[in-house]
Order: structure tokens, then C-alpha cells, then sequence
């Protein structure tokens, strides 16, 4: 595994009176692209937003580049380089598909050969280009938080289940996206349900339970041992596919 | 894979009915016209009390365009706002008296200077004030509306007090500039001098605003803030000092208010913040939290209902601005702009 680009070391996180992560160990390599998977209440969304500083960890460290950025406001993470797409997506619906990408360009404008790239990802996006984000469809609403996150270079990407409630063929435009971004040498850690996007993204994997991780290794590990996935995550997962 | 679907739109061809009900907002305040023309006899006396309603409107416009932001935006309800309001008409008087020489001559050049220089000394004092306000009483009741009623009541108090303090206990009467005392005659209509300026002032505000809110990464910032801070935060803008920005230039704003509905009074009080909230409360409300244009339509709504309202039916003025808040909240309950959704 290369060098890591974020390290948690024993992160706790309360919310209200509840104990969501209990000590995460995480270490997320540069340039590829880590899965996280677990149960539905595992800590996978909890962790994301942690990272973020969505919400304050009472313990433990989080480190990027070496640097820690636990007590810093998300305002602050996002500007030492991280991309975050919610679970919720995020989308500012009385704003234009336009002012939601000029906004997320933190530099002024969308540099005008990466919203090439995001046009020929998401097509949907130029059609749409000066319509209000609220009146897009749910697939649209997700192709348009990815491209919120990617439409400047971030040194990592936080996406928590970017195909969670999509249609098949949008799962698989998102997909062919993410790809093509990892393939761009991005560093992206991913939340998802959906095995099969998975594994055909993910290069490594971290499987938490109970606001931990109870396991993590290559992709190709557990994909191919379906007794292995079966005991992390309480799922018989098809082994193809 | 197989591929997504090429997302081409399809378009069902809209009724008129249909095309027009993004518009009817905006179409309000001109129907209110015309029901105004048609029901006042006189088209001079509607002409006058046309003018009066729209100048009306615009200061209270200006007063509560920065109250509806930070309702939007902050998620605070400050009744402390009439203090800006009350601070500002004194702080305005005060410089306007000071520059007698200025306002006494029949120079609209220097009558104009010196309504800049009262404008400019209310905005400075009351965006301060605004900045102590918000990190003294506002910052530490984030998210209880309790009990940001109850310590914005209790600041309102204190700067009521200040008032006395500082100016006494009494009125204090102030005339306009020589070359706003007065109306011209246009259409056989009376239209003061000083409505007309008011007018004018409001719609540069307003168009001001909206450029800004519309045109600028500020705005952009401010519009999105108002509907998810969170994820503004999570984009890498610090939504705290947003907050803090937004609350000074809403306190400046009401300052100018002040001033505005000082000289439109001609009289100032230290409670005089305070009367004029009812009327914010109600074109913050009708027009949709956090929204300017709603808060331009609404304040404009208020002022011409009243003005119609006092001259038809006298006795229906004092429950008008009631009925038609209740009207408008039974037609679009969210407000006639809805910007926040039910948080």
C-alpha cells in the first residue's frame, strides 16, 4: 500500500448521547481509490462526515498529508483539498446546475477543461445548465453533487453512496465517471452499498461494524471470497457481477 | 453497462394559467393598483396614495430586506432589529441637526450631502452595533428560537434605554431639507418631495441587493447559505463569517430605515424601532423567509394595502395589514418567494 494521504488513529464520535464511532483505524493510500462497506448503522456515514468536520470527534486523530485537521471547521478541511459528496447530495435547489458548479469552484470560475470532461460525463448537466437544481430528476441531483466535487482537483474525495435510491443505467453513468476519475490518478474514499460498484471501483477495501473496522485489505480479496463477505457483512454477495 | 438515458427534456405546452403563477407575486402589486383605481374615485387622490403606499413600502423594504436575510440565512429571530431602526433614526437626526446649514438652504445638492452624511454615520453606527450584537446576544443562542426571542427582546431593551441615556426621554422633531419640504403637482396629484426620494432610494436598494444576491460569488454564497449551510461549509466557506456579514449589513440597512422613516415622520422616539417591527414581522413572513424579492413584493403589498385601506375604509386600516397577511399565508403558505424550506 502507498503512502497514506488520511490516517485515523482511534476516532470516537459522539452524537447527542449516543456513541456512533468507537475507535477508527484508517488508512486511506494515495492515489486509489478505498472502499468503505458495512451494514446499514456501521459508522460508514459518521466516518465520512468526521473526516469533514461535520461533526467534532471526541478522540482520537485524523491526519491528511501528516497533518492533523480534527478541531479544524469543514470550511477549513475543504480548503487542505477534500471534495465531499453527502449521502444527502447537498444540492442547492433554488440555485442553477451553473451557480451550484461556480460555487463549488473555489478558485472563481470552473476551469473550462474540466467542465468539458464533467459535460461529456453527464451530458444531462449542459442540457440543464441554467435550470434550477431542484427541478432536476434524483439521478441528476447525484451526477450533479459529483460534479460539484470534482469540478477543481481536491487532493481526496469523500462520496458517501453515490448510487443509493438510482436507476441502473444512471448507477452505471456514475460509474463510468468515477472511473474515469480514478483513472485520472484521484484519491477517493467511497461509502456504497451497491457491491458490485464496489468492487468494480474500489481498489481497497475497510469493512466496519459497530463504529469500527473489523476488517480491511485489497478488493480483490474480498471479492473473490464470498465466505469472507458473508462473515463481514452478513450478506451472501454474488461473486460476478 | 447500458447507458444512461440521453436526459433530452420533454416540454408539455403550459396553459396561460400555468405560465403565469410563477409571475403572480410579482403581478400583486400591480393588480393592487388597478383595484385601487377602480374602486378610489378620484384618480388624483389614487395617484397620491399610490405614490404614499410605494414610499411607504420601500423604507420598510429597506428595514426588513436585512431582517429577512438573517431570518433566512441564520435561522435567528431578532427582534432586537428595532433597535438598528430607533439607533439609526437618532444617529441620522443627530448629524442632520448638526448640519443645519446644510439642510436649511434651498440647495438640493447640499440638502442631498448632508442626507448622504446622516445615512452614512446611521449605517456605520447601527452595522457596529450590529456586529456587538450578534457575538454578544445573538452567538450563544444559535438554534433555540426561545431563547433568541428572549435575549433580542432583552438587547432591544437595553439599546431602548441607551436611547434615553444618551438623546433624553422626549421626542425629538426634525424637519426635512428645504428642497424635500413640499410636494410637486403631476396629474393634478399632490406627490411629496420626500416620497418620491424614498422611492427612489428603495428601488436603488433593491436593485442593489439584487445584484449583488444574484451577480456576485458573495451572493451566490449567501442564496445557498440560506438553504443548506452545512454544505457551504463543507465547499470550503467559512458560513460563520457569511453570518456575521449578512448581520452587519442587515443591522446598516435597518439604520438606513431609521433614517428614511425618521424624516418620514418628521417626529423620532426611542420606541419608534419597536411599532415599526409589527409591520417588518408581516413583509418578512408574506413575502418568504430569506428571500429579498418576496420581502420587495410584501413590503410594497403592505404599503399600498394600508394606504388603500386607510382612504376606502378607515376603520379597515387597522386590521388591513392583518387580513392580508392572513389572505397571502392561506394563498402560499410558505410566503409569496419561498426561499427556506421547513428546517
Amino acid at each position: 500500500m502507498s503512502d497514506p494521504i488520511l490516517q485515523l488513529k482511534g476516532v470516537k464520535t459522539d452524537i447527542a448521547q449516543y456513541h456512533i464511532l468507537h475507535g477508527v483505524d484508517l488508512d486511506v493510500p494515495r492515489g486509489a481509490v478505498t472502499m468503505l462497506l458495512g451494514r446499514n448503522g456501521a459508522g460508514k456515514t459518521t466516518t465520512l462526515r468526521t473526516i469533514m468536520g461535520l461533526w467534532k470527534p471526541h478522540q482520537g486523530e485524523i491526519l491528511l498529508d501528516g497533518a492533523h485537521i480534527n478541531g479544524l471547521n469543514p470550511a477549513q478541511i475543504a480548503r487542505r483539498g477534500i471534495g465531499f459528496v453527502p449521502e444527502d447530495m447537498g444540492i442547492f435547489s433554488d440555485l442553477t446546475v451553473e451557480e451550484n458548479l461556480r460555487l463549488a469552484a473555489l478558485s472563481g470560475q470552473p476551469i473550462p477543461e474540466r467542465m468539458d470532461w464533467i459535460f461529456a460525463a453527464f451530458p444531462a448537466l449542459k442540457t440543464f445548465w441554467k435550470s434550477a437544481a431542484g427541478t432536476l430528476s434524483g439521478g441528476q441531483k447525484q451526477m450533479l453533487s459529483v460534479a460539484r466535487a470534482v469540478v477543481e482537483d481536491r487532493e481526496l474525495y469523500l462520496i458517501d453512496e453515490p448510487s443509493k435510491g438510482l436507476a441502473p443505467a444512471i448507477v452505471a453513468t456514475l460509474a463510468r465517471a468515477l472511473k474515469d476519475l480514478k483513472n485520472r490518478g484521484a484519491t477517493i474514499l467511497m461509502v456504497e452499498q451497491n457491491f458490485s460498484l464496489a468492487k468494480a471501483l474500489g481498489d481497497h477495501v475497510a469493512v466496519m461494524d459497530d463504529g469500527r473496522i473489523i476488517w480491511s485489505g485489497a478488493m480483490a480479496e474480498l471479492a473473490s471470497d464470498t465466505n469472507l463477505q458473508e462473515r463481514l457483512m452478513g450478506l451472501k454477495m454474488e461473486s460476478a457481477g | 453497462m447500458t447507458h444512461a438515458p440521453t436526459h433530452a427534456p420533454t416540454m408539455a405546452k403550459l396553459t396561460l394559467a400555468e405560465r403565469l403563477r410563477p409571475w403572480m407575486p410579482v403581478l400583486l402589486v400591480p393588480a393592487l393598483m388597478v383595484f385601487g383605481f377602480l374602486t378610489i374615485d378620484s384618480s388624483s387622490s389614487w395617484l397620491t396614495l399610490t405614490v404614499s403606499g410605494l414610499a411607504m413600502g420601500m423604507m420598510i423594504f429597506v428595514i426588513a430586506s436585512g431582517m429577512t436575510l438573517v431570518f433566512g440565512l441564520m435561522d435567528v429571530i431578532n427582534f432586537g432589529h428595532g433597535a438598528f431602526i430607533s439607533f439609526g433614526a437618532f444617529v441620522g437626526t443627530s448629524v442632520l441637526l448638526a448640519l443645519g446649514a446644510m439642510t436649511g438652504v434651498p440647495s438640493l445638492m447640499l440638502n442631498l450631502l448632508a442626507i448622504a452624511g446622516a445615512v452614512l454615520a446611521a449605517m456605520v453606527v447601527t452595522g457596529g452595533m450590529g456586529w456587538a450584537f450578534e457575538r454578544v446576544i445573538v452567538r450563544p443562542v444559535y438554534g433555540s428560537h426561545l431563547k433568541q426571542i428572549l435575549v433580542t427582546m432583552g438587547g432591544l431593551i437595553v439599546a431602548e434605554q441607551l436611547i434615553y441615556v444618551i438623546w433624553g426621554g422626549h421626542e425629538i422633531v426634525i424637519t426635512r431639507p428645504e428642497t424635500l419640504k413640499g410636494a410637486i403637482t403631476f396629474a393634478g396629484a399632490a406627490l411629496e418631495k420626500y416620497r418620491l426620494l424614498a422611492v427612489v432610494v428603495g428601488l436603488a436598494v433593491f436593485l442593489a441587493l439584487r445584484t449583488v444576491m444574484r451577480r456576485t460569488k458573495v451572493g451566490l454564497i449567501v442564496r445557498a447559505g440560506v438553504e443548506n449551510p452545512e454544505m457551504v461549509q463543507a465547499l470550503g466557506y467559512n458560513i460563520t463569517r457569511v453570518f456575521v456579514g449578512v448581520f452587519i449589513a442587515g443591522s446598516a440597512l435597518a439604520g438606513l430605515g431609521g433614517v428614511m422613516w425618521a424624516l418620514y415622520q418628521e417626529i423620532i422616539t426611542a420606541h419608534m424601532g419597536n411599532e415599526i417591527m409589527i409591520l417588518v414581522f408581516i413583509v418578512v413572513i408574506i413575502g418568504g423567509l430569506g428571500s429579498v424579492e418576496g420581502c420587495f413584493i410584501g413590503a410594497l403589498t403592505v404599503g399600498l394595502v394600508q394606504n388603500y385601506a386607510a382612504f376606502l375604509e378607515p376603520k379597515l386600516a387597522l386590521i388591513s395589514n392583518i387580513a392580508l397577511m392572513v389572505a397571502i399565508l392561506m394563498w402560499r403558505p410558505m410566503g409569496m418567494v419561498p426561499v427556506v424550506k421547513a428546517k
